[in-house]
C-alpha cells in the first residue's frame, strides 16, 4: 500500500478532527501521520494527513462528504513542501559532548536541554533529513524521540531544496 | 404574573415551525423537558411514541411517504441511544431526517451525569452531520442548516443535540441563513460533456438496461424517468429502494433485480451492454459477486453523491448530479426520440426479455386447502385494496415477497428498510406514513418476528388515532433465517423458531385498542381483507397463519454470481 499526503482545509469547529479520524477508521483507512493547526484565515484549520490507502479517490470523496471539510488536495511528492519537527534525547556523557554537538550542527539541530547524561535536540526538516539525523545519533544512544507529524503545502516554484545538511528553517 | 422570557426552547419550536414542520414524533424525558413545554402552544402535532426507536422509524415512514423531512425528538442518554437504529437506517436509505435530542447541561457534559451519553460522538457514524449547540443564539441557524443538510444533495439524517441549559437560556429569534456551511455545495446539474457521452453510449447500445435506485424517488424524478425510458426504449429494473419509481405494469418494467429479484431483471443486467445506473449504489444485494456482475456492460453512473461513483464498480461515464435534473438534461439532449411505435429498435433484446419473462416468471403454488402462502395473500390484497395504498414492510421473506408481488404504480408508496435491514420497521414506519397521509390507506406487511420487535407502537396508533392496518404473516419463526439454515446449514434450525400460538395476535391487538382478525385457510383471505378495509377509524391487526416451510425464490446465494440464480427448491 502506498503513502499519500493530503492537505485538507476544514472549518475550525469542535469535533472536526474527530470526524476526520472517525471517517478513516469507519472506512478502513489507516492514518500514518496527522498534524493539525489554525491557518492565517480565522475560522479555518489545516490538516496534513499522511495515509496508507490503496484507493485515494474514494478517500478524498469521503473526506469531501464531511460537511466541515472545505477543500481536499492531494500533494504529489515532487510538488510538496513538507516539514516535521522532532525532539530527540541523545545519551551523552560530558566527554562525548564535542562529537555529538558537531553532528547536530551538521544537521542544523538546536540543543534545547542538557543533563549530565544526555543532550536534547530540536530539529525541523523533511522526513528524509530527520531519518538521517536519527541514523547519525544512533551510535550514541537515542533515549527518547517525538515527532510533530508532517505538515505540508504545495510548492509553487521549481527550486529544489538541499537534501542534506539544511533544516527547513535554514532554507527560508 | 410576569411574562415568561423567550428561551432556547421557544427558539427551537419557532425554528421548526419556520421549516414548515407540521408533525413530529417523539418521547419526552428529563433533558428535553424544556422543549416539551412550548410544544403545548405550538401548532405542530407531536405524536407520542412508546419507544424512541419507534418514534425514529415513524419519522422515516413520514419522510418516505412524502419526500419531506421527518422530525423526531428524544431526551438525552437512553433516549438518544434508542435513536441510533433509526439514524443508521435513515443513513443507509438516504432518508431525510432531523433528530432533536436533549443533552445534560453544558457544565455537566463529560461528568458522567445522569442520563448522559456522548450523543454527537455516537451519531458521528450514523448521521450525515450532527450539531452540539452550546449557545442558544445559534439555534435558528443550526436548525435551518440541519433541515437544509437533511433534504439536499444526498438526503440523510442530521442530529441536533441541545443541552438543557441552552434550552432554558433567554435568547431571541432571527431569520436564519446558511452562511455557516462554507464546505457544503452539492452538485445538482450533470456535466454537459458527460451528458453527451452518456447519450452517445445509450443510442448505440444494443442491450441497454436502466438500473434505477432510490435516488430517483428522493429526487422526485419518476415523471422524467418514464419520459426518458420511453424515449430511449430501454427496459427498467427498480431496486428494493426504487419500487414505485417506475410503474410495474409498464411494458418496459422488469421488476426488482438482485438476490431475490426477478430472473429477467437480474439476468437483463448480467447480459446488458450498457448499464445506466440512476441513483443506485451497486449494493451487494444487487450485484452478487462484483467481479461477475454485468461483465460486458459499459456503465453510466448518475448519482448526487460523488463518493458512490466508482466505489464498487468503475463508471465509464460518471455523472454527478440530481437524478431528476440529469434525466431532464438527458431527455432534452436526446437526438433521436423514439416511442413505442418504433418497436423494431432493439427488437432482439426485447424478444429475449419477453422470452425470459414467459419462461422464468415469479411463481408459487397455493393449494386450495392451505396453508396460506404469503405471496397469495399479497396478490389478493392488491386485487381488493387497489393501487392507491401505501405499503410498509418489515425485513425478511415477507418483505421480499411484498416487493416481488405488489405491482407498484407510484413513488413514495413503498416504505421499507433496505440498506440496514431493520426488523420491526414496518409498524412504526406505517404509523408515520399514515400520520403524513391520513386520507390514504396504509398497510404494514409484517412478519411474526418483526411484529414482536415493535408492536407496542400499535398503542401509539390507537391513542393518537392513526388507523393503520397491520398484516402479520405468522410462519412461526424468523423465516429468512430459517431459509438460510435450511439451505446453508444442513437444515439445522437454530434459534429461528417462534411458537406460532404465542402471543395470540388478535387478542394482543385487541388489548391495544385495535381490531384483531385471523385467517388460517385460503378461503378466509378475501374475507379478512374486506373486513380490514371496512374499518376506517381503528387500527387493525390481521394475523395470517402462513406456510412455515415456504422459501423465498428466486435466490442468488450470498457472494455468488448473478448468473447462478436458483429459481426454486427443485433447482437445489
Amino acid at each position: 500500500m502506498s503513502q499519500h499526503t493530503l492537505s485538507v482545509i476544514v472549518e475550525d469547529k469542535p469535533g472536526v478532527l474527530a470526524r476526520v479520524s472517525a471517517m478513516f477508521s469507519n472506512r478502513g483507512f489507516n492514518i500514518h501521520s496527522l498534524a493539525v493547526g489554525p491557518t492565517h484565515v480565522p475560522g479555518r484549520s489545516h490538516i496534513t494527513l499522511v495515509v496508507d490507502a490503496p484507493a485515494l479517490e474514494q478517500l478524498k470523496k469521503q473526506l469531501h462528504k464531511l460537511v466541515n471539510v472545505i477543500k481536499v488536495q492531494e500533494l504529489q511528492p515532487v510538488e510538496t513542501l513538507e516539514s516535521e519537527v522532532m525532539i530527540t534525547r541523545v545519551s551523552c556523557e560530558p566527554q562525548n559532548r564535542g562529537q555529538v554537538t558537531d553532528t547536530a550542527a551538521l544537521f542544523g539541530a538546536r540543543m534545547i536541554d542538557l543533563s549530565p547524561i544526555s543532550m536534547t535536540f530540536e530539529i525541523a526538516g523533511t522526513p528524509k533529513q530527520l531519518a538521517s539525523f536519527v541514523e547519525h545519533m544512533k551510535p550514541y544512544g537515542i533515549m527518547d524521540l517525538v515527532k510533530s507529524g508532517r505538515v505540508a503545502m504545495k510548492r509553487l516554484s521549481d527550486i529544489e531544496p538541499a537534501v542534506v545538511g539544511a533544516s527547513a528553517r535554514d532554507r527560508t | 404574573m410576569t411574562q415568561k422570557p423567550f428561551t432556547g426552547s421557544n427558539s427551537l419550536l419557532r425554528s421548526l415551525e419556520h421549516e414548515g414542520v407540521e408533525t413530529m414524533f417523539g418521547v419526552p424525558g428529563g433533558a428535553i423537558l424544556p422543549a416539551y413545554d412550548p410544544l403545548l402552544d405550538s401548532p405542530i402535532r407531536h405524536v407520542l411514541a412508546r419507544h424512541e426507536q419507534g418514534a425514529g422509524h415513524m419519522a422515516e415512514g413520514f419522510a418516505m411517504a412524502t419526500g419531506r423531512v421527518g422530525v423526531v425528538m428524544a431526551t438525552s442518554g437512553p433516549g438518544a441511544t434508542n435513536l441510533i437504529t433509526p439514524l443508521q437506517n435513515a443513513k443507509m436509505d438516504s432518508t431525510p431526517l432531523v433528530a432533536i435530542t436533549g443533552q445534560v447541561g453544558t457544565t455537566a457534559i463529560g461528568s458522567d451525569a445522569f442520563q448522559e451519553a456522548y450523543t454527537t460522538g455516537l451519531a458521528m457514524h450514523c448521521t450525515k452531520h450532527s450539531y452540539l449547540v452550546t449557545d442558544a443564539d445559534d439555534i435558528p441557524n443550526v436548525i435551518h442548516e440541519a433541515f437544509h443538510l437533511a433534504a439536499t444533495g444526498r438526503p440523510g439524517p442530521v442530529l441536533v443535540d441541545l443541552p438543557k441549559d441552552v434550552l432554558n437560556t433567554p435568547t431571541s429569534w432571527s431569520e436564519p441563513t446558511l452562511a455557516g456551511l462554507p464546505g457544503y455545495k452539492p452538485t445538482a446539474q450533470g456535466h454537459p460533456k458527460q451528458i453527451k457521452a452518456a447519450i452517445d453510449l445509450i443510442e448505440a447500445a444494443e442491450r441497454p438496461v436502466l438500473y434505477v435506485g432510490g435516488g430517483v424517488i428522493n429526487a422526485g424524478g419518476s415523471a422524467e424517468l418514464l419520459e426518458f425510458a420511453e424515449a430511449v426504449n430501454a427496459p427498467v429494473v427498480t431496486t428494493l429502494m426504487a419500487r414505485g419509481a417506475f410503474p410495474d405494469d409498464h411494458r418496459l418494467a422488469l421488476g426488482m433485480p438482485g438476490m431475490h429479484g426477478t430472473y429477467t431483471a437480474t439476468t437483463a443486467i448480467q447480459q446488458s451492454d450498457v448499464l445506466i445506473c440512476l441513483g443506485a449504489r451497486f449494493d451487494d444485494r444487487v450485484t452478487g459477486k462484483v467481479s461477475d456482475f454485468a461483465p460486458q456492460a459499459k456503465v453510466i453512473h448518475v448519482d448526487v453523491d460523488p463518493a458512490e461513483i466508482g466505489k464498487v464498480r468503475n463508471a465509464d461515464v460518471p455523472i454527478v448530479g440530481d437524478a431528476k435534473k440529469v434525466l431532464r438534461s438527458l431527455v432534452d439532449r436526446l437526438l433521436t426520440k423514439r416511442d413505442a411505435a418504433d418497436a423494431p429498435w432493439r427488437k432482439d433484446w426485447f424478444e429475449t426479455l419477453d422470452m425470459w419473462q414467459e419462461t422464468k416468471p415469479l411463481s408459487y403454488v397455493q393449494e386450495p386447502d392451505g396453508p396460506i402462502k404469503t405471496q397469495y395473500f399479497i396478490e389478493r390484497l392488491q386485487k381488493v385494496a387497489g393501487d392507491d395504498v401505501v405499503i410498509a414492510a418489515g425485513v425478511g421473506q415477507h418483505q421480499m415477497w411484498a416487493s416481488q408481488f405488489w405491482s407498484f404504480s407510484q413513488p413514495n408508496s413503498w416504505v421499507n428498510s433496505g440498506g440496514l435491514g431493520t426488523m420491526g420497521f414496518a409498524i412504526p414506519a406505517a404509523i408515520g406514513a399514515k400520520a403524513a397521509r391520513p386520507d390514504d390507506t396504509v398497510f404494514a406487511l409484517d412478519g411474526d418476528g418483526c411484529f414482536q420487535m415493535t408492536f407496542q407502537e400499535l398503542i401509539t396508533a390507537t391513542t393518537e388515532n392513526i388507523p393503520v392496518k397491520v398484516v402479520v404473516f405468522n410462519n412461526g419463526g424468523y423465516g429468512m433465517v430459517k431459509q438460510w439454515q435450511n439451505l446453508f446449514y444442513d437444515g439445522r434450525i437454530s434459534a429461528s423458531h417462534l411458537p406460532p400460538d404465542v402471543p395470540d395476535y388478535p387478542k394482543l391487538a385487541e388489548s391495544m385498542g385495535c381490531v384483531g382478525l385471523r385467517a388460517t385457510h385460503p378461503d378466509e383471505v378475501d374475507v379478512v381483507i374486506d373486513k380490514a378495509l371496512a374499518i376506517e377509524d381503528q387500527a387493525v391487526v390481521v394475523e395470517v397463519v402462513t406456510d412455515a416451510d415456504e422459501m423465498c425464490f428466486p435466490m442468488v446465494p450470498a457472494g455468488g454470481s448473478n448468473d447462478d440464480i436458483v429459481m426454486s427448491r427443485d433447482d437445489l
